[in-house]
Formats: C-alpha cells, structure tokens, sequence
C-alpha cells in the first residue's frame, strides 16, 4: 500500500554496448529516462528524427495492409475476442518473422496498390452513376445531344423553365415570333419546374427561333455527352459492371494475402519497438566513444541493474540524488486485492511521493459502498459469474482491462451480500413467480432479509448510510493526521485533526439525545449526564482550538480568529459531505423498486395466458433486468466514484504524482517475450 | 370525497413521472447531439461517450421510483383496497413534487453538464474518470429531492 520508492540513476557505457543496453532496457521496461541538457562541448546527441520516422512508416505500412485485409476479411474473434489479449511470441520465431520482412513490406505495399485502385474503381462507378442519372431526362432523344442540325435545318436542344407543354411553347414561340412557318417541336421529359425539349426548324429561321427561344428562358444542356443519349447510358452501365468485376478482382487479390495478416501485426509491433528506440537515441547524449543515459527506476530493481550493467556490458553504473526541483515518477504497489481499484485513484492523480497511497483503505470502502448501492444478490451473482469466467476464459487480457474486471467480481462480491442483507434476489421475483405460477399464498417475503428491508424502514437506514458516511470521513481525516505526524508537524495534528474529531465527536453527541434526532430515526438514546458533559467539553475544546490554531501560520492575532472562525464555519460541509451518503439508500431502493416493478409487470402479462405465461414472463423478466443491471450498474459505478473522489479524497487527498512512463516494448499486437 | 383523494395522489404519481421523464429526456437528447458528434469524428469513442449520455437518464428512473411506491400506496397497484381522503391526496400530491421538479431541472442541466464532458472526452480520452464526475455532481440534488419523496411518501399515513 504505497508508492513505490524510486531511484535515480546514471549510467555511463561504452558505444560499442549501447545497442545491446537499450535493447536489454527496453526489454525489462522498469527505467524512465530523463533527458539531460548537455553542458559539456564533448557531448552530443544525435539526429536519430529520420530513422524514427522511417521505422515509424513502416509501422504505418503494416497496419494499414493489416487493416485492409480486417475490411475485406473481418477477422472472427467472437463478442468477447478483443479480450484474448496479445500473442505471446518467443524470439526465435519472431526473428524468422523479422528475416522475411522485406516480402512482407512487399507485400503490404501490393494490397495498399490494390486498395487504392479499388478506390479509383469506386470513383469510376460513382461518376457513370452520375452520367447516367443526369441522363435520364434525355432519354426520349434518338440522336446525340450534341445534333446541330442538317443541311438544310437547325435543331436547338436544351431545358426550359416552366412545367410546359408542347402546345403552350407553340403558342408562346408563335406570339415571339410571328413569322416563323415550319417547326417541329417535341417536349421530352417534364419535371416539376422544367421542361427539356428538342426544336427544328429552317436554317433560315434559326436566329429568330434562338431569339424566341432564349426569351423564353432556354438554356443549352452542359457538355454531357456526344453520342446518344440511350447509347452512352448504356455504355455507362457496361462500364460499371467492368469496374465492379475489377473490383472483385481486386479484392480477390488483397484476399489471397490474407495469411500475411499474422505477420503484419508482428511487423508493425516490431518497427514501433524499433521507431521507439531511435527516438529514445536521439535523446542520449554521446562522445567519441561512450553515452550516458539517466533516469528514474524502482528502488528494488536499483541494485540488480546495477549489477547487469557492470559485468554484462562493463558500464558505469551510478546512483544519483534527487535535485530540488525534481519529482519521482510514481508506481503504486498494493496487495493484489487493491491492486484492481489502482486505475480509479489514477484516474483522479497519482499521489504524490512521501504521500500516502489511499488505494488500500479506499478499496474496502468501494467495495463496501458499491455493493449497499447495486444491493441485490441476484445482479451481483451474475456480476461474479460474468467476471469470472471471462476472466477465467481469457487470461491473456490487457492489464487495464483485467483490473476492472477484477473490480467488478469483488464489487458483485459485495452487491451480493448486501442483497441477501436486504433481502433483495432480482427484486421480489422468488414471490412474485411463486404466487403466479404455483399458487402460492403464504407469507412473503419467501426470501427473508438478514437485515431488514429498506422500504420498510427508508429513515432507520439513511442513519446508517450517513453513519457509514463518517466512519468513511474519520478515516479520510485520519489518514491526514498520520501525513501530519510523519512530517513532524505536531501543531498541525492537534489543532487540524485532534480538534476537528472533538468538535464533531462533540457535536454527535449532542445531537444523538435530542427530540429532532429521535424524532427523525425513530431512536432514543439516554446518555448518563457525564457523557452529555463529556460532549460539550470536547465539542467546546475542539471548537476553541481551531478558532485559535487554524489561522496559525499568521502573526496578526485577529486575522487569526477571523481564519479560525471560517474553519468552524466549515462544519457545513462536513455536513454536506454526510448528507452526500444519502446516496447510498437512494440508490439501494432504486434498484431494488425497479427490479419489483419489472416483475410486477412481468406477473400482470403473464397473468391468464395459460402456457404462454412463463416465457412471457421470461423474456420480459430478462430484458427488464439487463437494463435495470446496466443502468444501475452504470449508477452504482459513477456514484461510488464520487464519494470516494469529492468525499473522501476532499479530507485529505493532493493527486498530482506524475505517473512513471518506462522505456519499453510499445506493441498493439504481439507481446515478445 | 375519497375519489378526489385519490385523484390527487395519482396526480403525484403522474406528476412526478411526467417531469422527472420530460427532465431526462430533455437531458439525455441534449447530451446525445454531442455524443453523435464525436463519434462521427472518431467511433472508436462509442462507448465512453454512450455512458456520459446516459448519466442525465437517471432522474426519469426516480420519477418511476416514486410513481411507482406511490401507486401501491394509493392502492392502484398490487390491488390493495384503501380509501385516500382529500388531504391524504394532496399530502401525497406535495410528497411527489420534490423529485417531480428537481428531475425535471437537474435532468436537463445534467445533460448539458454530460455534453460538455462529453467534449472533454473528445479532446483527452483519458480524463474520462474526471469527465464522468462533473454531470454526476449536479445528479446529487435529484438524489437529495428522491430521498425526500420517498421518505414522505412512504411516511404518509393511509
């Protein structure tokens, strides 16, 4: 339950070792490297940006064919596939791997080749589909579009504006142009607000015909086509059934290569490893002949380094100090129980070094305040045996993945005690299906609560919950006062911590005897007199020290009480922070409400339909569950989150750790062993 | 008289349904707009983004909650024979208003709190614990507003 201790180190060897130093680092991934300002004229680095970046378009390369080949042939992993984890792979055959990568980057080349001229085909199938619609309208014309005329006539080819017909363009053009004397006029095609017509008519005609025309709003077609309409249409559609088969082809193609998917992947892993171990070089300052590398390792691992580096490669090994504006890298190292509730604190910061690490405590309390929300036996054994077997089923899963299903069995662990403590097995559905199907007629509940069931009694558990609350807060606060102690700051103790337990314990029991109290949790509870003094005394010491202690770090003695006075004033968000469990009943009941209400509707449905009754039943009962076991799931997850994150971590907690990145094997697919 | 006691408590029942649904609804569409933007950027987002869109869903669930106690309270459910008096209904009525209002408020500020975290979860995929957290403040008050409905609803002698 801690931060793991961190040691800087240095390490100085010769450059005939350093390829095989950083590939042992990278291998053992446990040191982050620093990079080091150079101050010394001897010293530099290199320009490692063009082989990193060539490493890296290889990696690209790779997975791009890779991806290709998932587009045409979709690799079948099942619904949980993504969670076998990555290949394990020893370094012989990885080598055997790495020999034919030149075939291989062939080859990844090839399918980028054959899936760019897919892409051009799909353009080509996309621009005939474009002809052929903007066609359509032309279709009735048994000439090209592009028909002038003959020897002895004019045609005008062309749209016009206006839902028109033959007769209304004859009588307009005969009212534009008197004169004229033989036209033929045919409308081909009528849409909603244009016409598209064909004209002919003398050559000698043919400037008044275009005059009269134009004043009508005619417009020439854009530059379609030059053959006939019908023929080029039609060639269009040979054209795209030629692409298609070529596309088919084309992917016949990328398909024969799909044996190579394998060798991608490991390909592309390896290059990163590569692309990541330049840019690592470029980093290192060098001389002539030797190069130093700096940086953070655990504690523990410190001393065997040390000893690899001086016998296998003769390097200089040396431990270095910290310097005064520097920070650790932090690694948290927990009990393999709170281990899994790591990303959750990582995920509001990182503590700290010479912080506690509240992954520990925090654990127990997640664990307890999950299970008091989800509350219900049944949800949580679906919860354990859900987990477990995919934990069961895939153990190679990434480690993020693996710690948050770990979390979950241990809180369906949880949720399911607190279910039988309430009685609650998928709501009331033991009940409620032996009252509709078997008649039953006993006393319910058949499933008795250990403890009692909270809509019997809502206030006596929202005692309980804000009493779970404090017992949550005290310890928040106990965990400052031991941060207070191990720095030595007694004064901080005392009138931070000590005082703060007295005024609260104080005030507590105060209230406790009261009417409001009794009358609110249905609880009396008699003191003897020397306890209700006890109260007060601590109550007024804890509320005296602090409005003289906090506001220490002044001279001035009335700012002092003015900061002390504030800090009293802060017992409302003590209060706040109590009422904030309430949650933990609301949410209980929520579940437990819910999952009655969907085997009530279940048991009215399945009510006098004779066989069809039970799978009725069934089937509403298991979609009605899995939503309310998501949504509640989701509920319990993200308010468990915040209490400990606003409540608890607000007592005590500063993340602001910065997590330890190591140089290592960065790889999407394969794991090299 | 007793008919319009118990028009009155299924009026809370109705009402408490009715806005604390219409305060969900209001904040899961809001949140669902910006969800769907981010995941015709990057789909790969899908889930995370799903889960912040359906944190505003709660509020219409606690409605139901309440409707629900209510209507076995009043009898309309579980078919229990109790006569409501005028006051009972109107007691039952105000028991309701709390999670009725506070639902139909917070849902839809929780949906644009859920929005605006959803753009955080756009931007920097790994601070989706603390993106998580923001909307989940501003459900706390409908949680308060539950507790008490509840607790009066359950406490109102019939």
């Amino acid at each position: 339950m801690a931060v793991v201790e961190m040691q800087k180190i240095g390490i100085c060897a010769l450059k005939e070792n350093r390829k095989a130093i950083l590939e042992k680092l990278q291998k053992l991934g446990i040191m982050q490297m620093e990079e080091d300002s150079i101050d010394d004229d001897e010293l530099m680095k290199m320009d490692t940006a063009e082989s990193r970046i060539t490493w890296d378009k290889h990696a690209e390369l790779c997975d791009q064919a890779a991806s290709i080949l998932d587009k045409y042939l979709p690799e079948d992993k099942g619904l949980l596939g993504s969670l076998e984890g990555k290949e394990r792979l020893s370094e012989g055959s990885l080598r055997e791997i790495i020999e034919k990568r030149h075939p291989c980057n062939k080859i990844a080349r090839r399918i980028l080749r054959y899936e760019k001229a897919v892409s051009e085909c799909n353009a080509n199938i996309l621009k005939d589909e474009n002809l052929i619609e903007s066609l359509v309208p032309w279709m009735a014309l048994d000439i090209p579009l592009s028909f002038e005329g003959t020897g002895k006539t004019s045609a005008f080819i062309g749209t016009m504006p206006g839902a028109l017909t033959e007769e209304m363009i004859a009588e307009r053009l005969r009212e534009k142009a008197p004169e004229l004397s033989a036209l033929e006029l045919k409308v081909l095609y009528t849409s909603s607000d244009s016409v598209n017509v064909f004209v002919l008519c003398m050559k000698e005609d043919a400037e008044a015909v275009e005059t009269a025309l134009r004043s009508l709003g005619f417009a020439r077609p854009p530059q379609l086509a030059l053959g006939r309409p019908e023929k080029v249409a039609e060639d269009a559609k040979k054209d795209i059934e030629k692409q298609k088969t070529e596309i088919g082809c084309l992917v016949d193609k990328i398909k024969e290569n799909a044996g190579s998917r394998r060798d991608f992947h490991i390909l592309g892993d390896y290059y990163r490893t590569r692309a990541e171990k330049y840019r690592l070089l470029g980093m290192i300052p060098q001389s002539k002949n030797v190069f130093f590398l700096t940086g953070w390792v655990p504690k523990a691992a410190a001393e065997p380094l040390k000893e690899l580096m001086e016998k296998d490669y003769g390097a200089v090994f040396s431990l270095e100090e910290k310097a005064e504006d520097e920070t650790e890298p932090t690694v948290l190292k927990n009990n393999p129980f709170s281990a899994v509730y790591e990303p959750i604190v990582s995920s509001y910061g990182l503590p700290q070094h010479g912080k506690v690490d509240p992954t520990t405590i925090m654990s127990f309390f997640y664990m307890f305040f999950f299970g008091m929300m989800l509350s219900d036996a049944g949800y949580g054994l679906v919860m354990v045996i859900g987990t477990a077997l995919v934990l069961k089923k895939y153990p190679g899963m990434g480690q993020g993945i693996k710690k948050m299903l770990s979390m979950f069995f241990w809180c369906g662990i949880s949720t399911t005690f607190w279910g039988f403590m309430y009685g609650g097995f998928f709501g009331d559905v033991i009940d409620v299906v032996a009252k509709t199907f078997f008649g039953y007629t006993g006393a319910t509940p058949i499933l008795k609560p250990i403890w009692f069931n909270p809509l019997d009694a809502p206030m006596q558990l929202l005692i309980y919950c804000m009493l779970f609350g404090l017992i949550h807060l005290f310890f928040g606060l106990g965990i400052k006062g031991y941060q207070y102690l191990k720095e030595g700051d007694a004064a901080g103790f005392v009138s931070d911590i000590l005082a703060w337990y007295a005024l609260l314990i104080g005030l507590i029991l105060i209230l406790l005897p009261t009417d409001l109290f009794g009358n609110i949790a249905q609880m009396t509870f008699v003191f003897p007199p020397a306890v209700n003094m006890l109260a007060r005394i601590l109550a007024a010491a804890g509320c005296a020290v602090i409005l003289l202690m906090s506001g220490r770090a002044n001279k001035n003695w009335g700012l002092r009480i003015a900061l002390g006075a504030y800090d009293i004033y802060g017992i409302t968000s003590w209060l706040s922070d109590v009422l904030s469990y309430s949650r933990l009943l609301a949410l209980g009941l929520a579940t437990g409400v819910i999952a009655q209400v969907i085997n009530t509707m279940a048991a009215m449905v399945a009510e006098g339909t004779g066989f069809l009754g039970p799978i009725l039943f069934i089937l509403i009962f298991l979609v009605g569950s899995v939503l309310n076991l998501a949504i509640n799931l989701l509920g319990a997850y993200v308010h468990t989150n915040r209490l400990q994150y606003v409540e608890f971590f607000g007592k005590f907690y500063d993340a602001g750790g910065e997590p330890f990145v190591p140089f290592e094997t960065k790889t999407k697919y394969v794991e090299m062993k | 008289m007793s008919e319009l006691g118990m028009f009155f408590g299924l009026l809370g029942a109705a009402t408490a349904v009715l806005l604390a649904g219409a305060g969900s609804a209001l904040g899961v569409g809001i949140a669902g707009r910006a969800a769907a933007g981010v995941v015709t950027e990057d789909p790969s987002k899908f889930a995370q983004v799903l889960l912040l869109q359906l944190l505003p869903g709660t509020q219409g669930i606690y409605g139901l909650l309440v409707g629900f106690i209510t209507l076995s309270k009043i009898g309309l459910l579980g078919g229990g024979d109790v006569s409501i008096s005028l006051s009972t209904g109107l007691m039952i009525f105000a028991a309701c208003l709390p999670i009725a209002v506070v639902g139909l408020i917070s849902g839809k500020s929780q949906g644009q709190c859920s929005a605006a975290s959803i753009g955080i979860v756009a931007k920097r995929p790994e601070s989706f614990g603390q993106a998580m957290l923001f909307p989940a403040m501003v459900e706390t008050y409908a949680i308060l507003a539950l507790l008490i409905s509840i607790l009066a609803v359950s406490n109102i002698p019939v």
